[in-house]
This record gives structure tokens, sequence and C-alpha cells, in this order.
């Protein structure tokens, strides 16, 4: 329905205030949520939210950034930019998750991991590294939703899924357009034009097979009807759980690891091959 | 926001003004650290450390595995995979170009097999100099080939990172490969092998947030960047200045994320002790 948006349109999008939330989504898709705290090595994370709760009847751990509603939120969930006790605790509810064989869903909207001091003392790097690791080894199914920005390193270490599904105005890259823009053309104020050449939507990253699935949103934005975007949501979530279902342990998480090990666009200096060959192995 | 970036690019240059320093060129050079000149043969002859205060500089991949191997031989692999331009990046191809001519290497990093105190390993360098040593889906892919070619022949892996992170040409396909290295570790160490990382300065972003950060056994040489966001991000986010150790190796091993600092001149025994120890590192199972 937003075909005609250009990518700087959807980055405003994804990142408007009025945007659902983690919360929002939890109360729509996920009955009987029981929020679940701490890492268990030093501390707790607001900037990430994650507990147990039944999805259509089926026990799930529901892990996501969290932005927070209010100002005193935001404060509290850093703006959703998690630090290493975040990802640790994230990590914690996944094995737990597997221990009790149920099926998790990350839900995704941040601008980055929190660049701070305490942050990096306590180990940033690590922390999300141990999570792309483990996550390509967990032997129950992972669904991953981008539902406004996914930036960086900070997005992709609850992003290791079966599949990666985006809202329609959703975006996810490797930077925030901003950023990009500073470094590659020494000018920020340049980010919508950075934007445009990023492959930062929905459509480029399914084109290329980043992504796996494109929840549709009404005109103008996921915030101008929410009831309809849960109800898509919810509906494929259902769709692809009830697929990965059928696979199981072992055999799931090397499909997991396959999928991202053809993410590979290269050259050898004779032979030309093309860019994220992933088109003959969609599922 | 818009300063932070001034700031970090004013960095990158400099730094980038540091690597070319290397290139031969018999007359002095002036040490960052303690400002001191240096002709470059002794300078050379030295393994790239200062004499007076120990600054290490960043060293090319070539280099680095001349110095770590037995009699400085090793065969590289995969010498052939280099970037294409996935996301057609204006400029990109152009500046490929220029850094292959500038390294005479295909891509950022060097995958190799060889000896270590007569121990078979496989061994990768990325090499600062080309793109500042960043991840792209070539990068990437040369890593994974290597870890693969490890495990296959029940071989140790050391990888040696100098790096700014992801590559920003490559958007979302570089971010994709700190998760397809990761998991490529994953599957390595599940078969009982070793896996060595070592940082050298400087080794940030992406590279930090994947496989550097994953070795059974971490090593750094002294004073070497270690970090996830840089200094300069940090120091914009938190408005102060950070201290001078700040992400340091030192700073990084008193916190827990580095098992030891080692200077250039004794990491190949360091490395060949470790190897000793773990019997090879071939390990059945
Ligand atoms: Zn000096």
């Amino acid at each position: 329905m937003n075909g005609e948006m250009t990518a700087h349109e959807r980055v405003q999008i994804a990142r408007n205030p009025q945007r659902p939330g983690i919360r929002d989504y939890i109360d729509a898709l996920f009955p009987h949520f029981f929020e679940l705290r701490g890492d268990r090595l030093s501390g707790e994370d607001e900037a990430i939210l994650g507990g147990v709760a039944l999805f259509h009847g089926q026990p799930v751990t529901v892990i996501g950034t969290r932005k927070g509603r209010t100002l005193q939120e935001n404060l509290r969930a850093n703006f959703g930019m998690p630090s290493p006790e975040g990802y640790r605790k994230a990590l914690r509810l996944m094995k737990q998750a597997e221990k009790f064989h149920r099926p998790i869903i990350t839900l995704i909207d941040t601008s980055g991991a929190y660049p701070g001091m305490k942050a990096e003392e306590h180990g940033q790097g690590e922390a999300i590294a141990r999570n792309l690791y483990e996550m390509s080894a967990l032997t129950v199914p992972v669904i991953a939703v981008i539902t406004g920005e996914g930036n960086s390193g900070g997005a992709l270490a609850l992003g290791v899924a079966d599949r990666v599904l985006m809202l329609e105005n959703a975006v996810y890259a490797i930077l925030s357009p901003e950023g990009f823009a500073s470094i590659l053309y020494k000018d920020a104020s340049r980010a919508g034009e950075a934007a445009g050449v990023m492959k930062l939507t929905a459509p480029e990253l399914a084109a290329l097979g980043v992504i796996d699935g494109i929840i549709p949103e009404p005109q103008g934005g996921a915030h101008t009807d929410p009831a309809s975007v849960m109800q898509a949501l919810d509906e494929a979530i259902a769709a692809q759980l009830r697929e990965l279902m059928k696979l199981q342990g072992k055999a799931l998480a090397e499909q997991r690891y396959q999928k991202f090990r053809r993410m590979s666009a290269f050259e050898r200096a004779e032979l030309v091959r093309q860019p994220a060959a992933r088109q003959e192995n969609q599922p | 926001m818009t300063d932070v970036f001034a700031r970090r690019r004013f960095r990158l240059r400099a730094m980038k003004k540091l690597m070319d320093n290397y290139l031969p060129a018999d007359q002095l050079v002036a040490c960052p650290k303690c400002l001191r000149d240096i002709p470059i043969a002794q300078k050379e002859e030295n393994l790239s450390v200062c004499p007076h205060c120990g600054y290490h500089w960043p060293i090319g991949a070539k280099r680095r595995l001349e110095l770590i191997m037995d009699a400085g031989k090793y065969r590289e692999i995969n010498a052939d995979v280099r970037a294409g331009d996935p996301l057609h990046f204006p400029g990109y191809p152009e500046k490929l170009q220029k850094a292959r001519e500038a390294t005479g290497m295909n891509e950022a990093v060097l995958t190799a097999t060889g000896m270590i105190h007569g121990h078979r390993c496989v061994v990768c360098a990325l090499d600062g100099r080309f793109m500042m040593g960043s991840m792209g889906a070539a990068v990437g892919e040369k890593l994974t080939l290597a870890i693969e070619h490890a495990q296959c022949n029940r071989l140790p892996l050391i990888v040696f990172s100098a790096s700014g992170g992801a590559r920003m040409q490559e958007g979302i396909l570089s971010l994709m490969q700190m998760a397809k290295t990761s998991g490529a570790l994953r599957r390595f160490s599940e078969k009982g092998l070793l896996f060595i990382s070592v940082l050298t300065d400087p080794t940030t972003g992406g590279v930090t947030a994947s496989f550097a950060s994953l070795g059974d056994v971490i090593l750094a040489e002294p004073g070497a960047l270690i970090g996830f966001a840089g200094p300069r991000v940090i120091e914009q986010t938190i408005g102060e200045k950070l201290p001078e150790d700040f992400q340091r190796a030192e700073f990084m091993m008193e916190h827990g994320f580095v098992d030891a600092v080692v200077e250039r001149g004794r990491l190949r025994d360091a490395l060949g002790e470790l190897l000793l120890v773990h019997q090879g590192g071939r390990h059945e199972r």
C-alpha cells in the first residue's frame, strides 16, 4: 500500500513516536505475558524487554527492544539502546526457551547498541558476538520481526532467526542513514540521499534475500491503524511458526546457519559470482 | 551528531596517514606516542615497535604472517576471493581498485595455512591498509572458508584482527557477515577445535562484535584500541573526554575481555606455547 514511498520517507515513518512499541505488540499478540528480568550476571537493562507468554495457545518466549512510552520510560530504557546486560538477558531467556522447547519471537526497534562508557567496560562487543554465536545454534524456532528501526550489530544481536520479517515501513541497516552519510559523504545532512542507496527498506532487503517476509502497513504507516497491523503480524507469525514447528533440534539450527552462510557477494578474481545468491533457496 | 562523525572521520584520516607511513623509505619516522624520530630501518628491524616507548605500529597482513610463521613461510588460501559491488555503490569499485594497488592484496584479509613452532594451523590476518581492514561480504566469506578449512582438517585457527568494523559500501550484507562468521565459529567450536583471536590496533565495531570476541583464547598487542563504539562517539554521547587508557588492550584485560597482552616480539612464542599445551589443537571428536 505504501509502494510509492522513498526510502527516506520510510525512515521517517519507522521513527514516528506514535508508531506502536513493543508493549503494544505484546498486549495485542501475546496473552499471559510474564516479564522476566536480569542477566543473572550483573544487572537488568530495561532497553530489552523479555518474558514468557502464549501465542495461539502455544508457549513462547518473547524478547525485544523497548523504547518506552513516556519520557520517564524513555530514559529508563535508554531510548531503546541496549547495554551488554540487555543482550545477556536476551541470551539467558533464549537458552531458557531452548530448555523448555519454546519458540522464540524477537521484536526489534533500536537505533543501535548504546555507545557509552559502562557498555564498553562491560563488553558490548563481546555480548553482541556471543548472541550471534549462540543464536546460530538454538534448537528451537526463532522468528525476528523488525518493527521500526533495526540498526547495526545492536539489532542483529536479536536477529539471527529462522525467519526475519519486517513491517512494510521498517528499516534495517548497517548504521543510521545520518551516520552513513557522515562517514561516506562527510555530511550528515545528506541522510536522505544515503537512505536511497543503502538498500534499507523492506522490499529492497527482500530482494537481496536478507529478509523473508513483509507485513503490510496502512497508508501513512502502522500508527494510523495499529489494529490492522497487529492482525497481519499475528497471521504472519502463526504461518511461519506452523512451518518451523515441522523441523526440530539440530536440523533447525543447521537450516538457520545455512541461511546466513549463504549471504555472500563476492567475485573470484577470474570467475564472477552473483550477489546474495539466495533466490534458489527461498523457503 | 554531525560533530561526532566529523571527529571520527578526522581520527580515521589520521590513522590512515599513520598506516601509509610504513611503506619503505630510508628516512626518519616519528613515533606517534613518544614523538621521537626513528630511522625506518631500525623501526623495521624492531618489528615496527618503537625502541623508546614500545608503541606498536599497525603492520600489514603479509608482514604479520612473516613474523609469526615458521621461517616466515605460509601457503595462502582463497587469495582470489574479492569484493564485488553488490549494492552498486557509487565510487566503490574505484576505491577497491585503489586499495588493491596500494596493498597488492585482493581483499582486506589474508588467509593461509602454515606452521607455528611445528604445529600446523590456519592463520588469518586483517590488513588495516585495505579500506581500514573493514569486513564486507568477501572478507566474511574468506574468513568463513578459512574456518571451514580448519574444521575439515582439524586444525587450530588463529585470527589477527585489525579493523574499523563492517564495510559501509556493502551495507546490510556486511552486517550479515557478523552472523555468518560467528555461526561458523560456533560449529567449529562444537568439534572441539581451538580458536585463538589476536586483537591488534585497532579492533572495533562489527569485528569486535563478532569473530574477534569469540576466541577460546584472546590475546592483544600492547596499546591496541579494542571496542565496539569508537572513542569519539562515546565522548560525544557522554559529553566528556575519555581517559587515555580507555578501550586499550590493558584496560580490556583488566575488565575481563582479554586473556593476555603480549608484545609483538613475543607473540610467536606465546602462540607456540598455547599450541603446545593444546597438543597442536587437533582434538578428535
Ligand atoms: Zn615511541
